[in-house]
């Protein structure tokens, strides 16, 4: 197996807030690793310092054994890395194809018909509404655009932020399923930050638990899902939400 | 089985509907009321020389029942105009339906306009209005790209127009500038001051950025006021050189080759009126072929998609900062181009012809013709323009009527007089063998 992406000691500040500890983190080529934790607890964080914003105060990210702590914002996802960022951010008054497009910016044009097939293959009600605008479409057809967006990219890591937030049960099933899918069928390497502890660990290789800007707990998804602490603070409530 | 249900909620929906109107129209007549006593209750006149106070208090009750009533019926005006789109708009289809009826109006639009002068040879006020409808048509054009594509509020469009029109007046009268060598430099330039206001407006959004903006504007327009050896100052630049037919000036002389006389025509004052409007036509049509190709680019596209969501965009690897100078420098040169062929229209040009309400006009007619699209701006430009024209009857009451029109049209198509947006990509070839019904169903 080869590291896809490492974080060491990465620490991060938002002004006077410290938001990340030293956060020691990788993600290996094929897995599915999922980053569970509490409002608040840095998440979302973690995941914007790869991009840079905020930019990590200390403490290196590597990407594919390349140091990618200072490259600007918007290299970062030609380097092969996707974002599917939290609260979806389509383009909302553009066609759900543009959208589709704009996802393939940055890659290679003669691939675009193709890449297009692929993702109406996958998500089929996309090509039924490639001419409506995207934001008349449903969230949970919102988060298939936004997903099949990073992925007209040809990304080689997909990072999804809270892809669960505020669907609907049944399209939160869907949305694992498509990540369980990507990973299998497609061998794509895929980070994924959840606050749906319970569906994110039964389909995550390997997970982490953040708390206060800190790994506090680390194992595959069955460890944690058998963790008692994990139990306690993630599972109960949200076990109680989904039945 | 057929008893319509919704009918039966509606009597016992409406009497609060009724007496919330009732209580803003008590609200309006008591402010009315407040106000109406120093202003309409009390007034003064002149006995012997002193001025008296009286009261007028049946002209005040009438003012304020006035205002009750009329409270009263806009706001009945207003709901029902509410319920009637909330009602088109659940019939509207979902799918952004193309409409071929826009592009035929277009083209018959663009035909009137290149007969317009022939049809009205004779008129040379018509050729004059619809060569100033055309400045602001390409003015709106080059502001679209700005605040309809890239979503960029901007307030001080007009100092692109002046820095254009200043570009045109000062190389011609001090170093004998023809129009059409002026023309790209002018554009560069002012495409470099729209650079120079993108840069540190890049983090500002919305109100924010327009604010800035609307700063920058006026700072341009003070510089003419105050820097006299440059600008002649409030003066402004005279006898500004008209442009000529290939080299052909339009004039009455005969000891040189003039327009008419290299076409043995009898001199007319005309010539000029309608080889002015044939120019601006021509520069509107190369900005609209211009801007309607760069939306269709990779860096049309992506106006929009920042316009759209800018954290999105820099996810997906596109430069922000590039994709925004690009939309302020692409707007700052049209707006550049439209002040060129302003000075070279007029002969002269002062700061007084590049004052805010200038930029208030040109983003009116941005919004009012629905943002981003070209089309839109055509009729509101005609819309704005005319107006104020045909007003001149009401003298002073032109700008009231003016306004009214402004109110009614946002309130009768809130996205515009155009709010249809033309789709950059479809599918020419059907991606799929299957019709996506068909494949739905599969």
């Amino acid at each position: 197996m080869t590291t896809m992406l490492e974080y060491s000691g990465v620490h991060a500040h938002y002004g006077a807030i410290h938001a990340l500890r030293g956060v020691d983190l990788n993600v290996q080529k094929g897995e599915i690793v999922t980053l569970i934790g509490a409002n608040g607890a840095g998440k979302s964080t973690l995941m914007m310092t790869l991009f840079g914003k905020p930019t990590a105060s200390a403490g290196k990210i590597h990407f594919q054994g390349q140091d990618i702590t200072r490259v600007p914002t918007h290299r970062i996802s030609r380097q092969g890395i996707a974002l599917v960022p939290e609260g979806r951010r389509i383009f909302a008054r553009m066609t759900v194809l543009e959208n589709l497009q704009m996802g393939s910016t940055f890659a290679d044009p003669a691939h675009f018909d193709a890449d297009l097939q692929r993702m109406f293959a996958m998500f089929p009600i996309l090509e039924q509404r490639r001419e409506q605008r995207a934001g008349t479409l449903s969230g949970g057809e919102q988060q298939m655009l936004a997903i099949g967006r990073a992925l007209m990219g040809r990304p080689q890591l997909l990072l999804l932020d809270e892809p669960s937030l505020g669907l609907a049960p049944l399209y939160i099933k869907q949305v694992f399923k498509i990540i369980r899918e990507l990973n299998e069928a497609h061998g794509m390497t895929i980070l994924l930050v959840e606050q749906n502890a319970h569906h994110a660990l039964r389909v995550a290789h390997r997970g982490y638990v953040l708390q206060h800007g800190e790994i506090v707990l680390t194992g595959t998804g069955e460890q944690l899902l058998a963790s008692p602490e994990v139990r306690a603070a993630y599972l109960e409530s949200s076990a109680e939400a989904h039945g | 089985m057929t008893t319509p249900a919704p009918i039966q909620f509606t009597p016992t929906h409406q009497m609060p509907a009724m007496l919330a109107r009732a209580k803003d129209a008590v609200g309006v007549a008591l402010v009315s009321l407040l106000l109406g006593i120093p202003m309409i209750g009390l007034h003064t006149v002149d006995q012997g020389g002193v001025l008296a106070v009286m009261t007028r208090w049946p002209w005040l009750l009438a003012f304020v029942v006035a205002m009750f009533v009329g409270r009263f019926v806009m706001q009945f005006a207003l709901d029902h105009v509410k319920l009637n789109k909330a009602k088109r708009e659940r019939k509207r289809p979902e799918v952004a339906a193309r409409r071929p009826w826009l592009t035929w109006l277009g083209r018959a639009l663009l035909g009137f306009a290149v007969v317009l002068p022939i049809a009205f040879s004779g008129n040379r006020y018509v050729v004059d209005t619809a060569t100033t409808v055309l400045i602001y048509v390409m003015l709106g054009w080059g502001l679209n790209v700005v605040v309809g594509l890239a979503g960029l509020l901007d307030l001080g469009y007009v100092a692109f127009y002046a820095v254009g029109a200043y570009t045109y007046g000062l190389l011609s009268t001090h170093f004998g500038w023809g129009f059409w060598e002026t023309l790209p430099v002018a554009g560069a330039l002012t495409a470099s001051f729209g650079i120079l206001l993108g840069w540190p407006t890049l983090r500002l959004r919305g109100d924010y950025l327009a604010i800035v903006t609307l700063g920058f504007g006026e700072i341009i327009r003070l510089i003419l006021v105050n820097w006299t050896d440059f600008s002649g100052g409030p003066n402004g630049v005279t006898s500004i050189p008209r442009p000529t037919f290939f080299g052909l000036p339009f004039s009455p002389s005969t000891d040189e080759t003039t327009f008419s006389s290299f076409f043995h025509l009898d001199y007319s004052a005309d010539h000029r009126v309608i080889f002015l409007y044939y120019v601006i036509l021509a520069l509107a049509l190369l900005t609209n072929l211009f801007v309607s190709r760069l939306r269709k680019l990779p860096v049309g596209i992506a106006w929009e998609a920042v316009r759209e969501d800018e954290v999105a965009c820099k996810a997906l690897g596109m430069n922000v900062t590039n994709i925004k100078l690009s939309a302020f420098a692409i707007g700052a040169m049209l707006g550049g181009f439209a002040g060129v062929f302003f000075a070279a229209r007029q002969g002269f040009i002062s700061p007084e012809s590049f004052v805010f309400s200038e930029s208030a006009t040109i983003l009116a007619i941005v919004v009012l013709g629905g943002m981003g699209s070209q089309l839109g701006v055509v009729f509101a430009s005609v819309l704005l323009v005319l107006l104020p024209e045909l007003g001149r009857d009401f003298s002073e009451y032109r700008m009231l009527l003016f306004g009214a029109a402004m109110i009614l049209i946002m309130v009768w198509r809130p996205g515009g007089l155009i709010a249809h947006r033309e789709p950059t990509v479809k599918l020419g070839r059907a991606p799929s063998p299957v019709p996506a019904n068909q494949g739905a169903q599969a």
